[in-house]
């Protein structure tokens, strides 16, 4: 489609807000009527608990962009270290973890970029797209 | 629960002050990384800045928006754009409806949550379900007004000044920054959980959040959010009243 005049616009204020708002709206309609203490709150919890979770486990199963092409073994080896350090506990138990997770991940992005390469590490120039077959 | 018994005199503008420092925790600093690299897969897919500026106030839900421009740049039709947006954005509802108990006091108009919702996301959601328990009930709407209202007209600039200035990232960079957030969801849903079937649903909504992915990739996160999140109340429903049996 075309990027000029209005109509991205209309097309983006159809397709995009009126598409994600109306489900925003239903749910100040619906959490108004809910009891805090109600078992029903309980599943609308634990339902929109299990929906951040599925979307948390596609980025990590099925990563769009740069890291589509890396090995799940990595993906799933920084979440496994991120969650020892987590578990480990202490008073920045958010930040260790999280951080544990990023380096393990750099560090596997690293070797499996040197890897490819054959030569020197190529990590901080854009690396070519990877040749069909 | 100190908080609601013993409210402390403060200002509504108190509160949303309060809210808007929320700009700079983690969860905000690690959101609007995101939206740097939403703003370079725009410049790189060659969306007017304009535009992705305008999505960005209107959608506001990333997932959501990644979608609209897929669908704009095949030239899909409106109303399949529509039935893709909407089918993803399904999850706000229970997300707002798990929210809204939490915040609404008795004289708290709807009108009022209505256009409040609009900035709900999952990173607001996240953030607004750890902290607002340690708000005082009559301030926590002012306190999410504050975080959600700054945290989407931030972004809002951010895009505009990211477009174009980062239009690529090294690999190492990029992937780095998309990882971000799923570890810290992960982090942040562990922390803020105060029921043991945010647990379970957590647990059970990763695990078919892969299967359906594979099975039925185009309604994964709504099945494996209704079927996971209901079968984890079922099952941790079931547990509580062999437990209040004993």
């Amino acid at each position: 489609m075309s990027f000029d005049g209005l109509w991205p616009y209309l097309h983006i204020a159809i397709a995009g807000w009126l598409a994600t708002d109306i489900w925003r709206w239903a749910g100040v309609l619906v959490g108004n009527r809910i009891d805090e203490k109600s078992e029903l709150l309980n599943w609308v919890r634990a339902v929109a608990t299990a929906l951040v979770a599925a979307v948390i486990a596609k980025m990590i199963f099925f990563p769009t962009g740069t890291l589509e092409t890396s090995p799940l073994w990595l993906r799933l080896g920084a979440v496994v270290a991120g969650a020892l350090v987590f578990f480990l506990g202490g008073r920045f138990r958010q930040i260790s973890g999280i951080a544990a997770a990023m380096a393990f991940l750099a560090a596997g992005l690293a070797i499996v970029a040197s890897d490819q390469s054959g030569e020197r590490p190529t990590l901080w120039r854009r690396s070519k797209p990877p040749a069909t077959g | 629960m100190t908080a609601e018994t013993a409210p402390e005199p403060r200002s509504q503008t108190h509160w949303f002050l309060l809210g808007m420092r929320g700009l700079f925790s983690l969860p905000a600093v690690i959101l609007m990384l995101s939206f740097v690299g939403f703003a370079a897969f725009t410049a790189e897919a060659k969306v007017p800045v304009e535009q992705v500026m305008f999505m960005t106030g209107m959608i506001w839900a990333l997932p959501a928006k990644v979608i609209l421009v897929g669908s704009m740049l095949s030239g899909a039709h409106v109303a399949t754009a529509f039935i893709a947006v909407t089918l993803s954005s399904v999850r706000m509802m229970p997300m707002v409806a798990s929210l809204v108990p939490e915040i609404r006091t008795r004289r708290t108009p709807t009108w009022l949550l209505l256009i409040l919702s609009h900035f709900i996301a999952i990173t607001a959601w996240v953030f607004a379900m750890e902290r607002v328990r340690d708000v005082p009930r009559q301030g926590r709407v002012a306190f999410f007004a504050g975080f959600g209202v700054t945290l989407t007209l931030t972004n809002i600039v951010l895009v505009g000044l990211a477009y174009g200035a980062v239009a690529e990232f090294p690999p190492l960079v990029s992937g780095c920054l998309f990882f971000l957030t799923p570890v810290y969801f992960l982090t942040s849903i562990w922390i803020s959980a105060r029921h043991r079937v945010i647990y379970w649903a957590l647990g059970v909504g990763l695990a078919l959040g892969w299967f359906f992915a594979v099975v039925a990739p185009q309604y994964d996160i709504l099945l494996a959010g209704l079927i996971g999140g209901t079968l984890a109340w079922w099952g941790e429903r079931l547990l509580r009243r062999r437990e209040a049996r004993r």
